[in-house]
């Protein structure tokens, strides 16, 4: 399972990469294999406030449904359009076009909370 | 030593029960158990059943069918009767093909398609029965069945407002009595508010005052026989901002524009006259159409077209995800176990009177419902709402109290309809009256020469 | 030439001009029809087609799907027992078919027999004090009990403050549906590593918020739970109600009962427990018991017996929830059941109870070897066996029970309960023969080597059916719901 280096984990299985105040999201190759299929992506629309740990939307295969849970809180700048004609972007490449929501971050010390790599892949093997 | 095994004290024989002395014996020993009461330990003992059942003693297959005939001869039987009640539950003509498929083991005897491998016959009737049931109303999709007209109208009530997310619901004071009550069933468990919009001449006013709503629902036609104005519905639904729901008869659709052609959101119906039997009341068979955008919000099942690995065509049941068994309680609603078997009953009845037998039912029973009207009036009943347009029932006023001149035309081997009075007392002298393809001109001569002397007593 | 093949769809074979019926035609004058209804329609695109061939199409189509006439189908959870013919012959009376509920009530004195009837049979075998068969379905039964429960604590003055549901993580995917449906929130209890509720958890939960418990016994694990009446007795304390999913009658018929368990109210599902066929997935009927203090709540009208024992609808019933359905419930299905009731009758009543929990530990202890149960406890009709050690090899639960088409059976029921990885639950019902489990368990553990030594190949099981796994995931993201008559000529390009 691909558990790039530079970003930061949720134990719910979500990414984050940081540019300036904007966190991409995400969830990780590992989700998008235990999930199967994505067909249908659920996505808030922009302008919503979350805090961190909110569930923010729902990504569903044929036989499941996982509530997405944001890393931080801030504002939703922008969700990933593509997804709705092509959610299978979420297995296919889980950390580039498959990403769900852009949101400006409040309070980037909630970073600090979340699991780097190393940490990430370790809850993996238990 | 041997041990002695005890069996079940006084078991008789029941051909249900396969097992001989032999197989106990052996499956204990198998299991490593000394008799069946071993196997039940963890039940508390002050929780088991002592002492004799207070129930009838058993019956072979004669008696019973002696039994429950007996019982059945205490009903009533209307196909003895020249049968003029409808009021949501029709008596049509029921092809003889469809007891022949129903009745087939593969289809009586399976469950829901969990597997779809094993379930491609009854997969495929589903999608037959979705296509039909689509076409009739007018709609883009339709699901697998719900449980009976009331229920799915409430479903789909509530639907419509949830995806308006409202929390007040527009019920027309025309739908038939009973699905308004369980439509306030469901939306009093649900919090959700259901005002009322009134009747006038037997129709509703679409432009009663009703603020903001989340459905409105109408009945086509509606309780009372009468042809709505869907187009005003649509009309009244837009601006309060909610969708428009309308339970429709399906026969009549079979001639009458569909629901859908007016814009309808979600379509709903008792499916019972399409191969049904009335039976009392059940089971009978929930419809439930709507526009494509809303497949995500649809209660009940779906059934989908895919292929395999090799590309063979099969069915499946789809958009799973809405259902409860994986929602759970963000599911779109609690139904599991629907009509499947009365919903393969209506496709072998979509197949079997095809696009001709279901306009030459409705025209039949249009035809019908005409000369029933006219001959009615002239035995001295006195047509209500006569400006209204109606399919196959209409309300007749008879200047006196309708269930006793129910009783007195029974007596004459007539059921002339419904005495609305047991419905709402202030409509006392009111009598529903259904006139289906399969009455005679005979029959209605009949009805109205007992009429005719019923009332003049 | 009998062969399986796929059939095209009824509206792929229609020819203009045929009819499938000598349908009566009236004869009375003609109509005007704009006049007499205003705008009509142009046509309905039904198929047209003769009479033989229609009955072919569904046939054939029957032929391609498996029933419990077919074969064993020891679908967990579901009860896939006999259904007897007498059940089918005595529902078709003409008496009971024609029918109509609206008809005077002193016409219809024998369908409320019927009701009645079977309503006393079902009150003396779960041991509570009132019975309603209005609602139309298990799931319908489950909320109905819900609404009568809410209807209860709000003639407390109670229907606000409580608010929430509690549903053990076991729990059938309708128990939360239902509660939802009711507008509770729903939390769920843990099942402790015995199986068992979860006590402690169930304490830490339990308060004055509570509306109801609602719990499965034998619960889904097919495990008695030993503790109920403790269970029921900590839930009363904070003035809760407990509700007894009764998908798992079968286990107790005759031998316990659960309004002696101390349980409020219960529903039935009259398709499993008491063989009113499941038709495909329905129709079902929902009978729910419920003690004396639930009953002002239930949905009218009721049926009751008189002072001299006939019965009567009783109309009055200003604190009912309403109706929950149409009419009077599934009124042929009733006929249905009251058959096999008697057929059964005081004296063999506990016969299903018994032999189902002895053709479940059969199961269990024959597949002890290749697929261990979730729990090592003696088991009730059913059993949860896991195979969570096959997964390692790359063979989920799903790969086995697909194999097993292969040989001629039905799967049973995969990863239900939730709880436990891999579930595999079996239950075969009082009505298989020994010979047909050994069958079935001789296949499973030939599927377990095979897992072990080809597992690569059970993945493209079944082999034999007319069709291959399908692609789910194109079914929902293309979704293709009806026929249309474009889609004939896509599918064949």
């Amino acid at each position: 399972m691909a558990v790039p280096g530079d970003l930061k984990y949720t134990k719910s299985h979500e990414w984050v990469r940081v540019d300036g105040d904007v966190a991409t999201i995400g969830i990780t190759d590992h989700a998008q294999s235990e999930l199967g299929d994505v067909v249908f992506v659920d996505l808030p629309t922009p302008g919503r406030m979350l805090s961190a740990g909110d569930s923010f939307g729902t990504v569903e295969s044929v036989k499941t449904v996982s509530d997405l849970y944001s890393p931080v809180g801030g504002e939703v700048t922008e969700v990933n359009e593509t997804l709705g004609a092509r959610p299978e972007q979420v297995n296919e490449a889980p950390y580039e076009g498959g990403w769900l929501v852009r949101v400006r971050m409040a309070d980037d010390g909630e970073l600090g909370g979340l699991m780097d790599a190393n940490a990430y892949e370790s809850t993996l093997e238990g | 030593m041997t041990r002695k095994i005890a069996f079940l004290a006084g078991h008789p024989a029941m051909t249900y029960v396969p097992h001989t002395e032999d197989d106990v014996r052996s499956m204990l020993a198998t299991i490593g158990a000394m008799s069946i009461d071993d196997l039940f330990i963890e039940i508390p003992d002050d929780l088991k059943l002592k002492g004799e059942l207070n129930i009838p003693d058993q019956m072979d297959e004669h008696q019973l069918l002696g039994h429950l005939r007996m019982l059945s001869e205490r009903n009533l039987d209307l196909s003895r009767v020249a049968c003029f009640l409808g009021a949501g539950m029709y008596d049509r003509y029921i092809p003889a093909s469809i007891g022949a498929v129903i009745s087939r083991g593969e289809f009586l005897t399976s469950y829901t398609p969990y597997q779809p491998e094993v379930s491609q016959g009854y997969l495929q009737t589903i999608y037959e029965f979705q296509t039909g049931i689509a076409e009739l109303y007018g709609c883009e999709i339709a699901n697998a069945s719900m449980y009976d007209g009331p229920t799915s109208l409430a479903e789909a009530a509530i639907m419509g407002a949830s995806l308006q997310k409202s929390n007040r619901i527009a019920v027309s004071a025309c739908v038939h009595p009973h699905y308004r009550e369980v439509i306030h069933t469901y939306c009093w468990a649900l919090g959700m508010e259901v005002v009322e919009m009134p009747e006038r001449d037997g129709a509703t006013d679409w432009n009663a005052e009703i603020g903001e709503v989340g459905a409105v629902v109408a009945q086509y036609p509606n309780f009372f026989g009468v042809i709505e104005d869907l187009k005003a519905v649509r009309e009244a639904a837009d601006p309060a901002g909610a969708k428009m729901v309308v339970s429709a008869d399906p026969t009549a659709c079979g001639i009458l524009p569909p629901p859908g052609s007016f814009g309808a959101d979600i379509v709903t119906g008792e499916g019972q006259p399409l191969g049904i039997p009335m039976g009392f009341g059940g089971p009978v068979l929930g419809l439930f159409a709507c526009k494509r955008e809303y497949a995500r919000f649809i209660p009940g099942r779906i059934v989908g077209r895919a292929k395999d690995a090799q590309g063979r065509l099969g069915y499946t049941m789809t958009l799973r995800t809405r259902e409860q068994d994986i929602r759970r309680e963000k599911a779109t609603s609690n139904i599991c176990t629907n009509e499947a078997l009365m919903a393969l009953a209506s496709t072998v009845y979509m197949a079997a009177v095809g696009k001709n037998g279901i306009r030459s039912v409705a025209e039949s029973s249009v035809r019908n419902a005409q000369y029933t009207i006219d001959q009615l009036e002239k035995a001295g009943a006195k047509r209500k709402y006569p400006n209204q347009k109606v399919f196959c029932e209409f309300v007749v006023d008879l200047g006196r109290p309708a269930g006793p001149v129910r009783d007195a035309l029974l007596d004459r081997g007539v059921l002339a309809g419904l005495p609305l009075g047991e419905v709402d007392p202030r409509r006392e002298n009111e009598l529903l009256v259904a006139v289906t393809e399969v009455r005679t001109k005979e029959q209605i001569d009949s009805f109205a020469t007992a009429m005719k002397e019923v009332l003049a007593r | 030439m009998i062969t399986k093949t796929q059939e095209p769809l009824i509206f792929e074979k229609s020819v203009s001009g045929r009819i499938g019926c000598n349908l009566p035609v009236a004869d009375t004058p003609e109509v005007d029809l704009s006049e007499a209804v205003g705008p009509v329609r142009k046509e309905v695109v039904w198929p047209e087609i003769g009479e033989l061939d229609m009955l072919r199409h569904f046939t054939n189509l029957s032929r391609i799907n498996y029933g419990i006439e077919v074969g064993f189908y020891p679908l967990g959870s579901c009860t896939m027992k006999y259904n007897p013919k007498i059940n089918e012959r005595t529902a078709g009376l003409s008496g009971f078919t024609n029918t109509h509920p609206m008809q005077p009530e002193a016409t219809a004195k024998g369908f409320l027999e019927v009701y009645a009837s079977c309503m006393d049979i079902l009150r003396e075998l779960t041991g509570f004090d009132e019975i309603t068969m209005q609602p139309v379905a298990g799931a319908h039964g489950e909320m109905t009990c819900l609404m009568i429960i809410k209807a209860y604590h709000e003639s407390h003055g109670e229907g606000e403050k409580r608010k929430y549901v509690l549903c053990p993580d076991s729990a059938h995917g309708t128990n939360p549906a239902s509660a939802a449906r009711c507008g509770y929130d729903v939390k769920t209890i843990p099942t402790g590593a015995d199986g068992n509720t979860d006590i402690a958890a169930l304490k830490a939960m339990l308060n004055d918020e509570v509306a109801a418990f609602m719990v499965t016994n034998p619960s889904t694990l097919g495990l008695f739970e030993p503790n109920i009446s403790e269970i029921c007795r900590l839930v009363h304390e904070v003035g809760g109600q407990v509700f007894c999913d009764g998908a798992n009658m079968n286990a107790m018929v005759g031998t316990t009962r659960p309004g002696d368990h101390g349980f409020d109210c219960m529903h039935l599902n009259l398709h499993k427990t008491f063989s009113t066929p499941h038709g495909g997935g329905g129709p079902g009927c929902g009978a729910i018991g419920l003690k004396s203090h639930l009953e002002p709540f239930i949905p009218g009208p009721a049926i009751k017996r008189g002072e001299d024992g006939e019965p009567y609808l009783d109309r009055n019933r200003p604190l009912s929830v309403g109706r929950v359905s149409g009419f009077f419930g599934q009124s042929l299905m009733a006929v249905r059941a009251l058959t096999y009731l008697l057929a059964y009758g005081k004296q063999g009543m506990s016969a299903i109870s018994r032999y189902s929990v002895l053709n479940a530990n059969y199961v269990k202890a024959r597949l002890k070897g290749v697929l261990p149960a979730a729990h090592d406890r003696p088991c009730m009709h059913e059993c949860v066996l896991t195979a969570k050690e096959y997964k390692k090899l790359g063979v989920r639960a799903l790969d086995l029970s697909k194999r097993l088409i292969d040989y001629g059976f039905h799967p049973p029921t995969n990863y239900f309960p939730l709880i436990v990885p891999e579930a595999f639950m079996i239950e075969p019902t009082e009505t298989e023969t020994k010979e047909t489990l050994d069958k079935f368990c001789d296949a499973l553990i030939a599927i377990c080597e095979e897992a072990r030594s080809e597992p690569d190949k059970l993945h493209d099981a079944p082999f034999t059916a007319i069709v291959g796994r399908l692609d789910e995931a194109a079914a929902v993201k293309n979704l293709d719901v009806r026929w249309t008559p474009a889609s004939t000529a896509d599918v064949a390009g």
